[in-house]
């Protein structure tokens, strides 16, 4: 029930430590992972505070960042992993599983988070990049990862580099949604282009695509076949209101990614709620219409227009 | 004419999609022409003669399962005797009691199954893991459980008959019309429980 076209290598996946007969880390654990997150929001959170108000809204996984990307955006500098004794604090404060981020291309980033703990690394472009020219090769790793994209050659280069997850990048830290439509709109369009030319069996054109996109040809097919990314697809960047949220899931994606737009209100456990309700009832009027009236639109972050000078999402290949 | 057999996909929150294509597997192998909907407001639950809870976070799944007093209208339903099938979080969701860790927080619960159980009892997501083991009842040898940040069934009341065990652990049990299983059947290559969740289903039509 979930794909599982990639490189399998049964190397890569470890033995448990009590059981003999078990395996831990094998892709259908790590895709499946992503699977349970759907319908949910996850929300970035920099303190233990911060994760159980998430935690006691609803949320279905945090996200431990050292800034929020507004800040990020507001500092400057150079923006790195979280320190690791926040992470533990809040894995262990929480029961929900807990994410963290790791630079592009950090592998060394990405092996301490792994043994930090954390449910799945985030291979994000909110942070500095450390490698321009390539990004982290993850099924070295059995922990999963959730990767951003724009477009969807760069989805499925993603994919194609083990990541178990996807999400927009939309533009972090703006309190604008505008990007991450963009990006989800754009995948859309592209994977219903390949979806076309699978029914009809175009193997030709589905190759020249995969060439295109940069990307195995397998995994242009397997994307045809199920007329969806191959793994679990949230939106993320610029989501700040239920309308937001219930907005993303009307275009198709399987969850959300909510960042600066809770804490940087000044209503967060009320706002962090009527989200997670938009998300799972998107589909029903009145429910997103009671999640809007339970925040105050004085009271959303106040955001950036599109005159940005620098753009997050033009991070990463 | 017989009732059609209509299983409902409990909606709010986790993988529904794989319990509906899971479903759909079942209804072609043992060729009915079934159906199958995903629920997530009270007054679907009239139509559907079976229920799926499906895995994700116990914590969202009961919050937002509760809008509008959904929980005391599924309930009731369960003690009438429709057929229902928990699974990870499905299965926490159903029991009537969870061993509290400092980090819980209060969680709603629908307390149908006489059982105890324990959040991400076998640990984190890295030791998420699958593995082999015989289910008697269904005979057969093999099974591939699929266990992702599982819970475990830490005791079973008197009237809980114990479908599976994983080595010493408790892994699925069933009370009358109830199924529980702390791993995902419906990532599993074969859909034998979803085929059992149908066959009760069948029986009280």
């Amino acid at each position: 029930m979930i794909s599982l076209v990639g490189p399998q290598n049964p190397l890569l996946s470890r033995k448990h430590s009590d059981n003999l007969n078990s395996q831990t880390g094998t892709i259908l654990l790590k895709r499946g992972f992503a699977h349970m997150l759907k319908h949910g929001v996850i929300m970035d959170v920099t303190d233990v505070n911060q994760a159980q108000i998430a935690e006691e809204a609803g949320a279905v996984a945090v996200m431990v960042l050292d800034k929020l990307p507004v800040e990020v955006r507001q500092s400057g500098g150079v923006a790195r992993t979280a320190g690791m004794k926040i992470i533990k604090d809040v894995v262990n404060s929480v029961s929900i599983p807990v994410m963290a981020k790791c630079r592009i291309g950090h592998i060394s980033e990405a092996i301490i988070l792994e043994n930090s703990g954390v449910d799945m690394i985030d291979e994000s472009e909110v942070l500095t990049p450390a490698d321009e020219s390539s990004h982290i090769w993850k099924w070295d790793f059995t922990t999963p990862f959730v990767d951003g994209a724009k477009d969807l050659g760069q989805a499925l280069r993603r994919i194609e580099e083990g990541a178990s997850m996807m999400r927009t990048k939309g533009e972090p830290g703006t309190g604008n949604v505008v990007e991450a439509v963009r990006h989800m709109r754009a995948i859309n369009q592209d994977i219903a282009k390949i979806s076309y030319f699978y029914q009809k069996q175009d193997k030709q054109e589905l190759f020249r695509i995969s060439k295109e996109l940069n990307t195995s040809y397998e995994l242009v097919a397997e994307t045809g076949r199920l007329g969806k990314l191959p793994v679990v697809n949230f939106a993320a960047g610029g989501i700040t209101t239920p309308a937001d949220a219930a907005l993303m899931m009307k275009l198709g994606c399987d969850g959300v990614f909510v960042g600066s737009g809770i804490y940087k209100s000044s209503d967060p456990l009320e706002r962090a709620s009527a989200i997670v309700l938009a998300t799972t009832f998107y589909d029903k009027v009145d429910v997103v219409a009671e999640a809007q009236e339970m925040i105050d639109e004085k009271k959303s972050m106040v955001g950036l227009g599109d005159n940005l000078d620098f753009k997050m999402q033009d991070r990463g290949i | 004419m017989m009732k059609k057999v209509n299983i409902g996909i409990l909606g709010v929150q986790g993988d529904v999609e794989e319990h509906v294509a899971s479903i759909k597997s079942a209804f072609h192998e043992i060729t009915i022409d079934g159906i199958v909907s995903v629920i997530k407001y009270p007054e679907e639950i009239d139509s559907i003669n079976g229920l799926i809870i499906p895995g994700g976070e116990s914590t969202s799944i009961g919050k937002l399962s509760n809008v509008s007093d959904f929980h005391s209208s599924i309930k009731k339903k369960i003690t009438q005797g429709m057929p229902v099938l928990g699974t990870c979080a499905g299965l926490i969701f159903l029991s009537n009691q969870i061993v509290q860790n400092s980090s819980n927080t209060s969680q709603k619960l629908l307390g149908s199954l006489d059982i105890e159980t324990e959040r991400n009892a076998f640990g984190r997501q890295h030791e998420s893991f699958q593995s082999e083991f015989p289910i008697p009842k269904f005979g057969l040898d093999k099974f591939t459980g699929v266990f992702i940040r599982a819970p475990r069934i830490r005791s079973i009341g008197s009237n809980v008959e114990i479908l599976a065990k994983l080595n010493d652990e408790i892994v699925a049990v069933k009370q009358g019309n109830i199924i529980g299983t702390c791993f995902h059947p419906e990532l599993s290559n074969t859909v034998i429980f979803h085929k059992y969740l149908i066959e009760l289903v069948r029986e009280t039509l």
